[in-house]
């Protein structure tokens, strides 16, 4: 089955996009296929390349970039959100892409179930 | 159809609106701060355990994260993981988040 | 990755896409971008229904004035979405009454429903869109 996912928090503030992630192994575990991750409202601070956890604690920027290159896994960034806060094309962490909403409507579509992680 | 309630009912309404539109013989997953809602014996226990009619399920690790892993579930919750969770998600038509 | 679900005749899967609306405008940036998700959504022709409910009925409230906060007044767009054959507006009656609020106080034609139908709405969707 494949799965898209929506994330709509950024990192650390919320669980959201742990989840997510979580959610994504599990699934890729079990054989299934997870083609897409749309990253929207708050969500889209997943792709900030300048994120620096605690050396103790998860990189979940980095977590979403090596699952993604594993996984063939293609993470969206929507371009209004993302340069509403600052996230722009040239500092986007590995496997990331900035694109339009149209790429999170065709998620819905193509896939056959769409998920969302939020607050 | 699965809900997914992942905010405490003790901080905002996901539960409450999720309780009032979820349709019957669909399933509800309480997960992050939503497993305490799972709770046996607290102040919303009486709202879950009012819709019989849908099926009910906490997210084993945020039970345990929060220290919940051992306590007693309101009636009927089933605990799963996360690979519960894709199950779950599988299962149903479709999935609605109730943020 | 994904497979064309699109040829020249129109859309091969049409979908039946809701975006619930829960929280109120301004406080929060989910209103304004839950908007430009669903003018997005209706050019992919796809099914595409909008429930109000919760706080979210304060997004079609009229005569929303946001000069004072210094932010955009997006309520105008919810009148544009006909034109977008985004036709189907829903807004739970029973949100509405708990917030002292009636169909008149709204700017936008809408359908009031009742908790028990928007059960079947949700229901029935492909895809649920919550913010």
């Amino acid at each position: 089955m494949k799965f898209g996912i929506l994330v709509n928090e950024g990192p650390f503030n919320h669980q959201a996009s742990d989840s997510a992630l979580r959610f994504a192994m599990a699934a890729l575990e079990k054989g299934h296929e997870v083609p897409r991750v749309f990253f929207y409202n708050d969500g889209v601070y997943n792709a900030n390349k300048e994120s620096e956890p605690q050396s103790d604690d998860r990189n979940i920027v980095k977590l979403w970039s090596d699952l993604a290159k594993e996984n063939g896994i293609d993470l969206v960034v929507c371009i209004a959100a993302a340069l509403r806060r600052g996230i722009k094309d040239d500092a986007l962490p590995d496997g990331f892409r900035i694109s339009g909403l149209g790429q999170l409507v065709e998620s819905g579509i193509a896939n056959d179930r769409l998920v969302v992680f939020g607050d | 159809m699965l809900h997914t309630v992942n905010n405490s009912p003790f901080e905002k309404n996901g539960l409450d609106s999720c309780l009032r539109m979820a349709k019957a013989g669909g399933a509800v997953l309480l997960f992050e701060d939503g497993v305490v809602g799972a709770l046996a014996g607290t102040a919303v226990a009486d709202k879950i355990a009012a819709r019989s009619d849908l099926n009910f399920y906490a997210l084993g690790e945020d039970l345990a994260a929060r220290g919940l892993g051992d306590k007693a579930l309101v009636d009927g919750i089933k605990v799963v993981d996360y690979a519960g969770f894709v199950d779950l998600v599988a299962e149903h038509e479709a999935s609605t988040a109730w943020l | 990755m994904m497979d064309d679900w699109e040829d020249e005749d129109g859309p091969e899967v049409v979908k039946k896409f809701l975006y619930l609306n829960r929280k109120a405008p301004y406080g929060t940036i989910y209103a304004l971008e839950s908007l430009e998700k669903v003018l997005v959504a209706a050019a992919f022709e796809q099914d595409v229904s909008m429930v109000f409910c919760d706080d979210g009925v304060f997004q079609i409230v009229k005569g929303q004035s946001t000069d004072g906060i210094g932010m955009k007044n997006f309520s105008p767009t919810f009148r544009a979405l006909e034109g977008y054959d985004v036709e189907k507006l829903y807004v739970e009656k029973e949100s509405l009454e708990a917030r002292g609020l009636s169909e008149d106080d709204l700017l936008v034609d809408v359908e009031v429903v009742t908790s028990a139908e928007i059960q079947d709405l949700i229901d029935d969707q492909d895809v649920v869109m919550s913010s």
